[in-house]
């Protein structure tokens, strides 16, 4: 069996004959067994494009939509072998509306081949490929231009579209690059040299995918250990299980826990099959340290500097990870909904979670020039630069010192689906953050003189559905108890702080992104805060719930239905919708995600306003925010 | 010793433990999906690997349509007594009254009643957050496109133009609510290195896997082993013997053999490396409809 395993991505526009060539590799590879030949066959007659011939897409465009519609949606893994090495190759969709599952075949993969059509040329979906595949660290690009029967076998366009893509590689950095003229459809150049391009004499597909390099991780490298699970079937043992990333580790290292900073030498590296005294990189290992400090889940054990070089005048030659809660990283946005400064996520780097949220975009990857340009937003399949702020430290290096503490997911916090990908570029350490004055006088302190405890109430629903009504009412009840309130409106505060912002989705989520900053303000001035905003986006309501410490946020939904409101009308607004006058409005043409799961649900349907806004003091009472 | 085959399914090891520590870590609780062939063999040793010396922290599911061949079931037992393992077997009673078997009722009405509606039963009683398989990719061409953590709609269904972008080693086992999760920590094994990997590491299976000299009878092509007195003959027929083994193992008569001669682990290994025919083509279910193994996992298969 061959030693050398290399993971292959191919990628490329639509149609420029990705799932024919790969269809192609295989079966003259001999990957491809008798009964899913007859298949093929099958298939061929069935759906496929090349009449009276076997149509070699077929054979990896494995779900029904794919073969129907003959475009490839995902991903597919295929394994096959030559004598000289082992290959693992994933076949990435060309779709623009697919590119997410084109980033999830990049992510792990060594050498890229790039397809471009010798009669289309290098496309904005090729760049984007390209740009992506460098991005995730694909270090040797492979370009096959295809198609090449139908450009009559010609130099010209082979040799312009080889120039355009090592022109393109060079604005990205430094990547190797060989280019071969094939025709997937007969088999040129792909295993065999073609008889009908005699003024090409590089290397045939196969050939240029086993001569490809292979990425040697470095063998001086210090270890990592992002700790998946603590092992502890009983009181005499307690393991550190997790997969070993850099460099080699030995029984009797010395690791840092990087965040906490205590450190422990390695007793055990414990297994099944019994203890071993070396690790390797790759390896899943479970490490016993030889004395008990603080660990778990999330956190990462790295290999301590070695002591001789902690002398001030040495550089250290391994240094730590850096804590930190603030990054900034090359973002791939997968997601169908934008993401926009104030958005918050749930980021997951190794085996840490924290909440993420976007302080800034600081431009978005122009494909054209492959340089950012100024932007407010990253739709989806978009590449730009993001910096995050964490609610939680996260311990991490750049993406080009560690693929498995440098790179990042981003996930929706209620659909939970994966909507980003993020290559960290810069890390801003923790100890190094801007100086956050602490102030003696605190919010505590500042309550205390009240007697009072702080919370924001944040009324959310559609307009007309009487917030600020009933915060109104709410108010004067507090203020008649002998507290001390304010009120952060949303028509009122769109006159002076927010004038400056729209009603697009980017601007109500910037507009409730300086409320919740106010709102904290307040609170933390020691004031009971009441906000009424339409906030119609459940990930905004979340993102200022977490800028309060837990138990200060109480959503209240004030929940009446649309048509009812727009029996309503105070001002006359829904009448203006409906007539097309006025824009994205809630309930109207822009929508509303209700809340899943509010402190205090208002029916206005059911009771009068004086009712429900006795409910609400009846429930500060309840949790001791009035006394 | 680090031959080369030594070094490459390391790395595979590595990737399934790593797996498998992220659904314990994420998607909890979950369940081992135990279907006695040689994938939950590997499956279950890797378990064993991984959170070694604390056992496995979830149970064993076997869906048992009562069809199994008898060594599958003796074999079942026997491993779960070794290993004092939490198995827990599931059978639909709905099948069972209704008298639902393979000869009767074609294949995907069979497998549907048998097999997935029994799996998604046993899967809603527990209360899994995760459900832990041994598919590979190499097996099938739409498990080829399936991810590693897969996440299943209400009622177990499988969307596959919705799946979630999967990178590095980074696994989401978040889930919305009515969403749960499938685990394949074997997705990037092929047939051959699950067979080296059991030679390597000395893991028992099923005595069916090797050649030996069984009652057979041929149906539509096939051969089918009789292994019990449920097994329908037509007048006059007699099983014959021939020197058979199986591939991949299922419902007895769902299942065909191979002939053979290969009777020990580097007989198979031979005989993997040089098999012109694919794995899956001794199941009869997969044959019943085009793309049939995406429509099963549409409606929760696994």
């Amino acid at each position: 069996m061959p030693e050398q395993l290399l993971r292959v991505l191919a990628c490329g526009s639509v149609d420029d004959g990705k799932s024919t060539l790969i269809g192609r590799l295989l079966f003259e590879s001999g990957a491809v067994p008798d009964d899913t030949m007859a298949t093929l066959e099958q298939d061929s007659r069935r759906f496929g494009t090349v009449p009276g011939d076997l149509d070699f897409a077929l054979l990896v465009d494995g779900l029904a939509a794919e073969r129907e519609q003959g475009v490839t949606i995902d991903v597919a893994y295929r394994y096959f072998e030559t004598p000289r090495r082992r290959f693992i190759l994933a076949d990435a969709p060309g779709h623009q509306q697919y590119t997410r599952n084109m980033a999830t075949g990049a992510s792990t993969a060594d050498v890229a081949v790039l397809l471009v059509d010798a009669t289309k040329g290098v496309l904005a979906q090729t760049r984007r490929h390209a740009a992506i595949a460098a991005l995730m660290g694909v270090c040797h690009f492979v370009l096959a231009v295809n198609k090449m029967d139908l450009a009559g076998f010609a130099e010209e366009p082979f040799a312009t579209a080889a120039t355009e893509i090592h022109l393109l590689l060079d604005r990205l950095g430094t990547y190797g690059l060989t280019a071969i003229p094939v025709a997937a459809r007969d088999g040129d150049n792909v295993t065999r040299p073609s008889p009908r391009m005699g003024w090409y004499s590089g290397p045939t597909l196969l050939a240029a995918l086993e001569a490809a390099p292979i990425p040697t991780p470095a063998a001086d490298a210090p270890a990592r250990l992002p700790v998946q699970l603590v092992l502890r079937p009983n009181a005499d043992f307690r393991g550190y299980a997790g997969t070993l990333r850099g460099g080699r580790l030995r029984v009797g290292d010395t690791l840092v826990n990087v965040g906490a900073g205590t450190s422990a030498r390695v007793a055990r590296l414990a297994g099944m099959d019994g203890d071993r005294t070396t690790a390797e990189p790759g390896q899943a290992v479970t490490v016993v340290l030889d004395h008990d400090i603080d660990v778990s889940r999330g956190d990462v054990l790295a290999a301590a500097p070695t002591p001789a070089r902690r002398r001030d005048d040495m550089p250290l030659v391994a240094p730590l990870p850096e804590v930190t809660q603030q990054i900034t990283a090359r973002v791939v946005w997968m997601d169908d909904t934008d993401l926009f400064r104030g958005r918050a996520y749930l980021l997951m780097l190794g085996t840490a979670t924290s909440i993420a949220t976007v302080t800034e975009i600081g431009g978005r990857l122009d494909l054209d020039r492959m340089e950012d340009e100024p932007a407010r937003k990253l739709a989806g399949n978009e590449i730009g630069t993001v910096t995050l702020s964490l609610a939680q430290p996260v311990v991490c290096e750049p993406y080009a010192t560690s693929r498995a503490l440098g790179g990042f997911i981003l996930v929706d916090r209620l659909t939970r689906a994966t909507v980003g990908a993020g290559m960290i570029t810069h890390i801003q350490p923790n100890g190094r953050a801007i100086y956050w004055h602490r102030l003696d006088v605190d919010k505590a302190a500042r309550a205390a003189l009240k007697g009072q405890r702080p919370a924001v109430l944040w009324f959310t629903g559609l307009s007309g559905a009487g917030k600020s009504t009933i915060a109104n009412l709410v108010e004067k009840r507090l203020h008649a108890l002998g507290l001390h309130t304010m009120s952060l409106d949303g028509d009122n505060v769109r006159h002076g702080l927010n004038r400056d912002l729209g009603f697009t989705e980017a601007d109500r989520v910037e507009n409730i992104r300086r409320i919740a900053e106010v709102a904290k303000l307040f609170v933390d001035a020691g004031l009971i805060v009441l906000v009424s905003f339409i906030s119609p986006y459940r990930a905004e309501r979340g993102m200022a719930r977490d800028r309060v410490e837990a138990g200060e946020f109480l959503e209240i939904f004030v929940d009446t239905p649309v048509d009812e409101c727009r029996r309503r009308d105070p001002k006359g607004l829904y009448a203006r919708a409906d007539a097309g006058k006025l824009r994205n409005f809630t309930g109207v043409d822009a929508p509303y995600e209700a809340p899943e799961a509010p402190e205090i649900r208002l029916r206005t349907l059911d009771a009068e306003p004086e009712r429900l806004a006795e409910q609400v003091v009846a429930e500060l009472r309840q949790r001791g925010i009035v006394a | 010793m680090t031959s080369p085959a030594t070094a490459h399914l390391r790395l595979l090891e590595a990737e399934s433990l790593h797996i498998l520590r992220e659904a314990a870590a994420q998607a909890m609780p979950t369940v081992l999906m135990y279907s006695i062939g040689k994938d939950s063999s590997v499956l279950l040793h890797l378990a064993r690997k991984a959170f070694h010396p604390a056992p496995p922290p979830f149970p064993l599911l076997h869906i048992d349509t009562t069809w199994k061949f008898r060594a599958m079931i003796a074999f079942r037992d026997a491993v779960a007594a070794r290993y004092d393992l939490d198995l827990h077997v599931h059978t639909n009673p709905d099948g069972l009254r209704q008298g639902v078997n393979p000869f009767d009722f074609d294949p995907t009405t069979y497998t549907r009643i048998m097999k997935t509606d029994a799996l998604k039963q046993a899967l809603d009683a527990g209360g899994y957050v995760s459900a832990i398989g041994g598919a590979r990719r190499d097996e099938e061409r739409s498990r080829a496109k399936e991810r590693i953590f897969s996440v299943r709609g209400p009622g177990h269904s499988w969307d596959p133009k919705r799946q979630r972008p999967e990178l590095w080693q980074l696994y989401n086992g978040q889930h919305a609510p009515g969403e749960t999760l499938r685990v394949f920590p074997l997705s990037n094994w092929t047939e051959l290195d699950v067979w080296t990997y059991i030679l390597m590491e000395g893991i028992d299976v099923v005595p069916l896997y090797f050649a030996a000299p069984r009652p057979t009878v041929e149906r539509d092509g096939v051969l089918i082993v009789v292994d019990d007195d449920r097994m329908r003959l037509a007048p006059g027929e007699t099983p014959v013997m021939r020197m058979v083994r199986f591939r991949s193992l299922g419902c007895y008569p769902l299942s065909a053999a191979v002939e053979s001669e290969a009777a020990d682990l580097p007989a198979i290994i031979a005989e993997t490396r040089g098999v012109r025919l694919s794995e899956r083509a001794g199941r009869l279910i997969d044959y019943d409809a085009d793309a049939s193994m995406e429509l099963k996992k549409r409606e929760g298969y696994f």
